[in-house]
Protein backbone atom coordinates (compact mmCIF):
# COMPACT_ATOMS: atom_id res chain seq x y z
CA UNK A 1 0.00 0.00 0.00
CA UNK A 2 1.55 3.30 -1.15
CA UNK A 3 1.36 6.01 1.11
CA UNK A 4 1.65 9.83 0.18
CA UNK A 5 4.85 11.62 1.05
CA UNK A 6 2.22 13.73 3.48
CA UNK A 7 1.29 10.60 5.02
CA UNK A 8 4.88 9.60 5.69
CA UNK A 9 6.22 12.51 7.30
CA UNK A 10 3.00 12.68 9.52
CA UNK A 11 4.05 9.27 10.57
CA UNK A 12 7.37 9.96 11.04
CA UNK A 13 7.23 12.84 13.18
CA UNK A 14 4.72 10.96 15.36
CA UNK A 15 7.87 8.16 15.83
CA UNK A 16 10.37 11.24 16.89
CA UNK A 17 8.15 12.72 18.43
CA UNK A 18 7.54 9.35 20.80
CA UNK A 19 11.44 8.37 21.05
CA UNK A 20 12.74 12.06 21.14
CA UNK A 21 10.41 14.02 22.53
CA UNK A 22 10.89 16.88 19.81
CA UNK A 23 7.49 18.31 19.25
CA UNK A 24 5.89 17.45 16.19
CA UNK A 25 5.34 21.51 14.63
CA UNK A 26 8.77 21.49 14.40
CA UNK A 27 9.68 18.29 12.56
CA UNK A 28 9.48 19.67 8.96
CA UNK A 29 11.22 18.16 5.77
CA UNK A 30 14.08 20.44 5.48
CA UNK A 31 15.19 19.56 9.35
CA UNK A 32 18.07 18.10 9.34
CA UNK A 33 18.27 15.13 12.59
CA UNK A 34 21.34 16.10 13.76
CA UNK A 35 21.63 19.56 13.47
CA UNK A 36 18.40 21.21 13.70
CA UNK A 37 15.93 18.44 16.34
CA UNK A 38 19.44 17.35 18.19
CA UNK A 39 18.74 13.93 17.23
CA UNK A 40 21.97 11.83 17.99
CA UNK A 41 23.19 8.06 16.38
CA UNK A 42 21.17 6.36 18.59
CA UNK A 43 17.94 7.94 19.06
CA UNK A 44 18.67 8.01 15.10
CA UNK A 45 18.46 3.80 15.04
CA UNK A 46 15.63 4.02 17.54
CA UNK A 47 13.99 6.09 14.95
CA UNK A 48 14.88 4.12 11.73
CA UNK A 49 13.37 0.63 13.94
CA UNK A 50 10.47 2.37 14.60
CA UNK A 51 10.10 3.66 10.65
CA UNK A 52 10.86 0.16 9.70
CA UNK A 53 7.88 -1.55 11.49
CA UNK A 54 5.23 1.62 10.75
CA UNK A 55 6.14 2.17 7.03
CA UNK A 56 7.25 -1.71 6.83
CA UNK A 57 10.26 -1.22 4.75
CA UNK A 58 13.94 -1.95 5.23
CA UNK A 59 16.33 0.43 5.74
CA UNK A 60 20.13 -0.98 6.60
CA UNK A 61 22.57 0.58 8.72
CA UNK A 62 24.84 1.70 5.80
CA UNK A 63 22.13 4.09 4.02
CA UNK A 64 21.29 5.59 7.80
CA UNK A 65 24.68 7.79 7.58
CA UNK A 66 22.12 9.19 3.99
CA UNK A 67 18.93 10.38 5.70
CA UNK A 68 20.63 13.57 6.77
CA UNK A 69 16.99 15.39 6.92
CA UNK A 70 13.47 14.27 7.82
CA UNK A 71 12.87 15.09 4.10
CA UNK A 72 15.87 12.07 2.88
CA UNK A 73 14.15 9.77 4.96
CA UNK A 74 10.74 10.44 3.88
CA UNK A 75 11.58 10.27 0.62
CA UNK A 76 14.00 6.83 1.21
CA UNK A 77 11.15 5.50 3.06
CA UNK A 78 8.49 6.53 0.07
CA UNK A 79 10.68 4.48 -2.29
CA UNK A 80 11.35 1.53 -0.59
CA UNK A 81 7.90 1.22 0.27
CA UNK A 82 6.28 1.47 -3.14
CA UNK B 1 20.20 -54.05 29.01
CA UNK B 2 23.34 -51.14 29.43
CA UNK B 3 26.37 -51.95 31.68
CA UNK B 4 26.43 -48.43 33.16
CA UNK B 5 25.46 -47.18 35.86
CA UNK B 6 23.65 -43.36 35.05
CA UNK B 7 23.42 -41.34 38.10
CA UNK B 8 20.49 -38.78 37.77
CA UNK B 9 20.52 -35.46 40.00
CA UNK B 10 18.21 -33.15 41.91
CA UNK B 11 14.72 -32.24 40.39
CA UNK B 12 15.37 -28.31 39.89
CA UNK B 13 18.09 -25.84 40.48
CA UNK B 14 18.63 -22.58 42.39
CA UNK B 15 20.73 -19.46 42.92
CA UNK B 16 21.12 -19.65 46.51
CA UNK B 17 23.26 -16.54 46.82
CA UNK B 18 24.96 -13.65 45.29
CA UNK B 19 28.25 -11.55 45.83
CA UNK B 20 29.91 -9.14 43.84
CA UNK B 21 33.40 -7.02 44.19
CA UNK B 22 34.15 -3.45 42.54
CA UNK B 23 37.69 -2.68 42.35
CA UNK B 24 38.10 0.69 44.78
CA UNK B 25 38.89 3.04 42.08
CA UNK B 26 36.35 5.20 41.54
CA UNK B 27 36.93 6.76 37.89
CA UNK B 28 34.39 9.92 37.10
CA UNK B 29 33.52 10.57 33.58
CA UNK B 30 36.03 14.13 34.29
CA UNK B 31 38.91 11.53 34.89
CA UNK B 32 38.11 9.90 31.65
CA UNK B 33 37.62 13.50 29.70
CA UNK B 34 41.53 13.97 30.83
CA UNK B 35 42.28 10.87 27.93
CA UNK B 36 39.65 11.37 25.06
CA UNK B 37 37.72 14.27 23.57
CA UNK B 38 34.59 14.04 25.05
CA UNK B 39 32.44 15.81 28.12
CA UNK B 40 30.43 14.26 31.38
CA UNK B 41 27.31 15.38 29.77
CA UNK B 42 28.38 13.43 26.20
CA UNK B 43 29.25 10.52 27.79
CA UNK B 44 25.84 10.88 30.19
CA UNK B 45 23.30 11.62 27.15
CA UNK B 46 25.10 8.26 25.14
CA UNK B 47 25.36 5.67 28.12
CA UNK B 48 24.20 6.75 31.47
CA UNK B 49 27.30 6.17 32.85
CA UNK B 50 28.52 9.06 35.53
CA UNK B 51 31.43 6.68 37.04
CA UNK B 52 33.05 3.17 36.77
CA UNK B 53 35.46 1.15 38.65
CA UNK B 54 38.98 0.14 37.34
CA UNK B 55 40.82 -2.29 38.59
CA UNK B 56 44.48 -1.60 39.88
CA UNK B 57 47.53 -2.75 37.84
CA UNK B 58 48.27 -5.68 39.82
CA UNK B 59 45.03 -6.98 40.55
CA UNK B 60 43.60 -9.76 38.49
CA UNK B 61 40.28 -11.24 37.28
CA UNK B 62 40.99 -14.16 39.49
CA UNK B 63 41.53 -11.70 42.45
CA UNK B 64 37.91 -10.04 41.66
CA UNK B 65 36.74 -13.41 41.17
CA UNK B 66 37.42 -14.89 44.31
CA UNK B 67 36.43 -11.71 46.15
CA UNK B 68 32.93 -12.56 44.37
CA UNK B 69 32.73 -15.69 45.13
CA UNK B 70 33.51 -15.82 48.81
CA UNK B 71 30.56 -13.56 49.18
CA UNK B 72 28.19 -15.30 46.90
CA UNK B 73 29.14 -18.54 49.35
CA UNK B 74 28.29 -16.43 52.67
CA UNK B 75 25.26 -15.30 51.43
CA UNK B 76 24.56 -18.88 50.52
CA UNK B 77 25.78 -20.40 53.38
CA UNK B 78 27.58 -22.89 51.39
CA UNK B 79 31.36 -23.66 52.30
CA UNK B 80 33.71 -23.73 49.91
CA UNK B 81 34.37 -27.57 50.50
CA UNK B 82 31.19 -28.44 49.21
CA UNK B 83 31.72 -26.86 46.21
CA UNK B 84 31.44 -29.12 43.12
CA UNK B 85 32.33 -27.25 39.88
CA UNK B 86 33.51 -23.72 39.54
CA UNK B 87 33.03 -21.74 36.14
CA UNK B 88 34.32 -18.61 35.35
CA UNK B 89 32.93 -16.46 32.22
CA UNK B 90 35.02 -14.04 31.39
CA UNK B 91 37.01 -12.29 28.24
CA UNK B 92 39.77 -10.59 30.24
CA UNK B 93 42.01 -13.72 31.63
CA UNK B 94 44.38 -13.04 29.44
CA UNK B 95 46.56 -16.44 29.38
CA UNK B 96 45.32 -18.76 27.46
CA UNK B 97 46.61 -21.44 30.19
CA UNK B 98 45.73 -22.85 32.69
CA UNK B 99 42.28 -20.99 33.12
CA UNK B 100 41.17 -18.95 35.82
CA UNK B 101 39.13 -20.93 37.02
CA UNK B 102 40.97 -23.89 38.43
CA UNK B 103 43.34 -20.89 40.74
CA UNK B 104 39.67 -19.38 41.72
CA UNK B 105 38.48 -22.80 43.09
CA UNK B 106 41.85 -23.42 44.55
CA UNK B 107 42.10 -19.90 46.51
CA UNK B 108 38.48 -20.81 47.24
CA UNK B 109 38.96 -24.02 49.12
CA UNK B 110 37.13 -26.35 46.67
CA UNK B 111 39.68 -28.59 46.62
CA UNK B 112 39.57 -30.89 43.16
CA UNK B 113 36.26 -29.46 42.46
CA UNK B 114 36.44 -29.34 38.52
CA UNK B 115 37.21 -25.64 37.11
CA UNK B 116 36.95 -24.42 33.80
CA UNK B 117 36.75 -20.68 31.91
CA UNK B 118 33.65 -19.87 29.58
CA UNK B 119 34.00 -17.31 26.94
CA UNK B 120 30.65 -15.72 26.12
CA UNK B 121 31.62 -12.39 26.42
CA UNK B 122 28.69 -10.40 28.01
CA UNK B 123 26.41 -13.26 27.71
CA UNK B 124 28.83 -15.63 30.07
CA UNK B 125 26.76 -15.30 33.25
CA UNK B 126 23.66 -16.56 32.00
CA UNK B 127 25.59 -19.00 29.82
CA UNK B 128 27.16 -20.44 32.95
CA UNK B 129 23.89 -20.38 35.04
CA UNK B 130 22.60 -22.72 32.38
CA UNK B 131 25.09 -25.20 32.26
CA UNK B 132 24.79 -25.37 36.72
CA UNK B 133 20.92 -25.54 36.76
CA UNK B 134 21.75 -28.58 33.71
CA UNK B 135 24.96 -29.83 36.27
CA UNK B 136 22.72 -30.10 39.04
CA UNK B 137 19.56 -31.75 37.67
CA UNK B 138 21.59 -34.09 35.19
CA UNK B 139 23.90 -35.45 38.76
CA UNK B 140 27.25 -33.96 37.55
CA UNK B 141 27.47 -31.27 40.38
CA UNK B 142 25.60 -30.35 43.42
CA UNK B 143 26.98 -26.93 44.24
CA UNK B 144 27.92 -25.25 41.60
CA UNK B 145 29.45 -21.66 41.66
CA UNK B 146 29.19 -19.18 38.46
CA UNK B 147 31.52 -16.46 38.49
CA UNK B 148 31.24 -13.74 35.82
CA UNK B 149 34.39 -11.08 36.06
CA UNK B 150 36.40 -8.63 33.73
CA UNK B 151 39.12 -6.66 33.77
CA UNK B 152 37.89 -4.77 30.87
CA UNK B 153 40.41 -2.29 31.36
CA UNK B 154 43.08 -4.69 29.56
CA UNK B 155 41.60 -4.92 26.42
CA UNK B 156 40.32 -1.38 25.98
CA UNK B 157 42.11 1.29 24.10
CA UNK B 158 42.10 4.27 26.83
CA UNK B 159 42.37 6.62 24.26
CA UNK B 160 39.38 5.48 22.10
CA UNK B 161 36.26 8.14 22.62
CA UNK B 162 33.91 5.32 21.75
CA UNK B 163 34.85 3.11 23.94
CA UNK B 164 36.88 3.92 26.65
CA UNK B 165 34.28 5.47 28.85
CA UNK B 166 31.91 2.31 28.50
CA UNK B 167 34.04 -0.13 29.72
CA UNK B 168 34.87 -1.15 33.66
CA UNK B 169 36.04 -4.10 35.78
CA UNK B 170 34.51 -5.79 38.36
CA UNK B 171 33.18 -9.64 39.51
CA UNK B 172 29.67 -11.15 39.99
CA UNK B 173 29.23 -14.55 41.35
CA UNK B 174 26.31 -16.93 42.13
CA UNK B 175 25.76 -20.25 43.89
CA UNK B 176 23.43 -22.67 42.27
CA UNK B 177 21.81 -25.74 44.45
CA UNK B 178 19.32 -28.13 44.20
CA UNK B 179 15.77 -27.39 45.05
CA UNK B 180 12.55 -29.33 45.15
CA UNK B 181 10.52 -26.86 42.94
CA UNK B 182 11.78 -24.64 39.61
CA UNK B 183 14.05 -21.89 40.24
CA UNK B 184 15.44 -21.41 37.03
CA UNK B 185 13.86 -21.04 34.08
CA UNK B 186 14.34 -22.29 30.52
CA UNK B 187 17.39 -20.76 28.90
CA UNK B 188 17.16 -18.96 25.47
CA UNK B 189 20.00 -19.07 23.93
CA UNK B 190 22.29 -18.96 21.17
CA UNK B 191 25.22 -17.22 18.78
CA UNK B 192 25.07 -15.44 15.84
CA UNK B 193 28.81 -15.84 14.36
CA UNK B 194 27.59 -13.93 10.68
CA UNK B 195 27.85 -11.05 13.04
CA UNK B 196 31.44 -11.59 14.62
CA UNK B 197 33.01 -8.24 13.24
CA UNK B 198 30.27 -6.05 15.76
CA UNK B 199 32.17 -6.75 18.80
CA UNK B 200 35.35 -7.56 18.00
CA UNK B 201 39.44 -7.12 18.79
CA UNK B 202 41.41 -5.08 16.71
CA UNK B 203 44.13 -7.57 15.81
CA UNK B 204 45.88 -10.99 17.70
CA UNK B 205 47.94 -11.02 20.38
CA UNK B 206 50.05 -13.42 18.08
CA UNK B 207 50.83 -10.08 15.93
CA UNK B 208 52.97 -8.74 18.93
CA UNK B 209 55.07 -11.43 18.42
CA UNK B 210 55.58 -11.20 14.63
CA UNK B 211 55.29 -7.61 13.89
CA UNK B 212 57.90 -4.88 15.64
CA UNK B 213 54.70 -2.12 14.95
CA UNK B 214 51.87 -4.35 16.11
CA UNK B 215 49.61 -2.37 18.29
CA UNK B 216 48.60 -4.14 21.21
CA UNK B 217 44.90 -5.21 20.74
CA UNK B 218 42.00 -3.42 21.64
CA UNK B 219 38.08 -4.20 21.72
CA UNK B 220 36.44 -2.61 18.51
CA UNK B 221 32.74 -1.84 18.50
CA UNK B 222 30.04 -1.26 15.73
CA UNK B 223 28.42 1.05 18.03
CA UNK B 224 25.13 1.42 15.69
CA UNK B 225 24.88 -2.30 14.42
CA UNK B 226 24.89 -3.48 18.25
CA UNK B 227 22.10 -0.94 19.91
CA UNK B 228 19.70 -2.10 16.19
CA UNK B 229 20.46 -5.96 17.37
CA UNK B 230 20.53 -5.53 21.49
CA UNK B 231 17.22 -3.71 21.31
CA UNK B 232 15.26 -5.16 18.32
CA UNK B 233 16.61 -8.73 18.11
CA UNK B 234 17.53 -9.12 21.99
CA UNK B 235 13.99 -7.73 23.38
CA UNK B 236 12.52 -10.71 21.19
CA UNK B 237 14.97 -13.05 23.22
CA UNK B 238 13.57 -11.70 26.27
CA UNK B 239 10.12 -12.24 25.31
CA UNK B 240 10.66 -15.78 24.38
CA UNK B 241 12.28 -16.43 27.76
CA UNK B 242 9.39 -15.25 29.39
CA UNK B 243 6.99 -17.34 27.63
CA UNK B 244 9.59 -20.39 28.18
CA UNK B 245 8.99 -19.70 31.70
CA UNK B 246 5.12 -19.56 31.87
CA UNK B 247 5.54 -15.85 33.18
CA UNK B 248 3.68 -12.52 32.22
CA UNK B 249 5.76 -9.33 32.35
CA UNK B 250 3.39 -8.31 34.92
CA UNK B 251 4.21 -11.33 37.02
CA UNK B 252 7.99 -10.07 37.20
CA UNK B 253 9.81 -8.33 40.58
CA UNK B 254 12.91 -7.13 38.58
CA UNK B 255 14.29 -6.46 35.09
CA UNK B 256 18.16 -7.48 35.14
CA UNK B 257 19.81 -6.98 31.61
CA UNK B 258 23.60 -6.78 30.85
CA UNK B 259 24.27 -3.55 31.34
CA UNK B 260 25.62 -2.46 28.02
CA UNK B 261 24.53 1.19 28.08
CA UNK B 262 21.60 2.58 29.48
CA UNK B 263 19.85 3.57 26.40
CA UNK B 264 20.02 0.01 25.36
CA UNK B 265 18.20 -0.87 28.69
CA UNK B 266 15.56 1.92 28.74
CA UNK B 267 14.70 1.10 24.94
CA UNK B 268 14.34 -3.35 25.91
CA UNK B 269 12.10 -1.18 28.97
CA UNK B 270 10.04 0.28 26.52
CA UNK B 271 10.06 -2.70 23.32
CA UNK B 272 9.01 -5.40 26.10
CA UNK B 273 6.41 -2.84 27.55
CA UNK B 274 7.36 -4.07 30.70
CA UNK B 275 5.24 -2.49 33.71
CA UNK B 276 6.65 1.26 34.88
CA UNK B 277 6.44 0.16 38.54
CA UNK B 278 8.59 -2.97 38.28
CA UNK B 279 12.31 -2.87 39.53
CA UNK B 280 15.05 -2.55 36.80
CA UNK B 281 19.10 -2.58 36.87
CA UNK B 282 20.40 0.50 35.85
CA UNK B 283 23.66 -0.50 37.46
CA UNK B 284 25.70 0.93 34.97
CA UNK B 285 25.12 4.07 35.88
CA UNK B 286 27.75 3.87 38.96
CA UNK B 287 29.59 0.60 37.18
CA UNK B 288 29.95 1.10 33.30
CA UNK B 289 29.72 -1.83 31.17
CA UNK B 290 31.51 -4.90 32.92
CA UNK B 291 30.49 -7.85 30.51
CA UNK B 292 29.92 -10.83 32.11
CA UNK B 293 30.10 -9.64 35.02
CA UNK B 294 27.45 -7.01 35.09
CA UNK B 295 24.13 -9.06 35.71
CA UNK B 296 25.27 -10.54 39.14
CA UNK B 297 26.84 -7.25 40.47
CA UNK B 298 23.46 -5.68 39.27
CA UNK B 299 21.57 -8.62 40.97
CA UNK B 300 24.14 -7.97 44.12
CA UNK B 301 23.71 -4.53 44.09
CA UNK B 302 19.76 -4.19 44.00
CA UNK B 303 19.35 -7.24 46.72
CA UNK B 304 21.77 -4.81 49.08
CA UNK B 305 19.87 -1.31 48.50
CA UNK B 306 16.61 -3.44 48.99
CA UNK B 307 15.15 -2.66 45.47
CA UNK B 308 14.29 -6.40 44.96
CA UNK B 309 13.58 -8.95 47.35
CA UNK B 310 14.77 -12.83 47.76
CA UNK B 311 12.29 -15.09 46.48
CA UNK B 312 11.11 -12.75 43.54
CA UNK B 313 10.95 -13.19 39.90
CA UNK B 314 13.85 -11.81 37.49
CA UNK B 315 14.12 -11.59 33.79
CA UNK B 316 17.90 -11.95 33.15
CA UNK B 317 19.13 -11.83 29.36
CA UNK B 318 23.24 -11.32 28.87
CA UNK B 319 24.25 -10.71 25.23
CA UNK B 320 27.20 -9.37 23.51
CA UNK B 321 30.45 -10.28 21.30
CA UNK B 322 29.94 -13.22 19.30
CA UNK B 323 27.32 -12.25 19.01
CA UNK B 324 26.40 -14.56 21.55
CA UNK B 325 22.88 -14.37 23.89
CA UNK B 326 21.19 -16.25 26.71
CA UNK B 327 18.17 -15.13 28.86
CA UNK B 328 16.49 -16.60 31.30
CA UNK B 329 13.50 -16.39 34.25
CA UNK B 330 15.13 -17.03 37.75
CA UNK B 331 14.03 -16.85 41.36
CA UNK B 332 16.40 -14.12 43.17
CA UNK B 333 18.44 -15.79 46.11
Amino acid sequence: MAQSEQEILAGLADIVNEITGVAVADIASEKSFTDDLDIDSLSMVEVVMAAEEKFGVTIPDEEVKNLVTVGDAVSYIAKASA
Amino acid sequence: MSLITAVSGAPFARMLGVGSYSPARVVTNAEMCERIDSTDEWIRERSGITERRFAAPDETVADMAVAAASKALASAGITADQVDCVIVASVTHLKATPSAAAEVSHRLGAGRAPAFDISAACAGFCYGLSMAQDFIRGGSAKYVVVIGVEKLTDIVDPNDRSTAFLFADGAGAAVIGPSDTPAIGPTVWGADGSQLDAITMSGRYEDLRDNDHAEYPHVVMQGQAVFRWAVHDMSIVAQQALDAAGITADQLDAFIPHQANLRIVDAMVRSLKLPEDIPVARDIVTSGNTSAASIPLAMDHMLQAGQIRSGGLALLIGFGAGLAYAAQVVELP
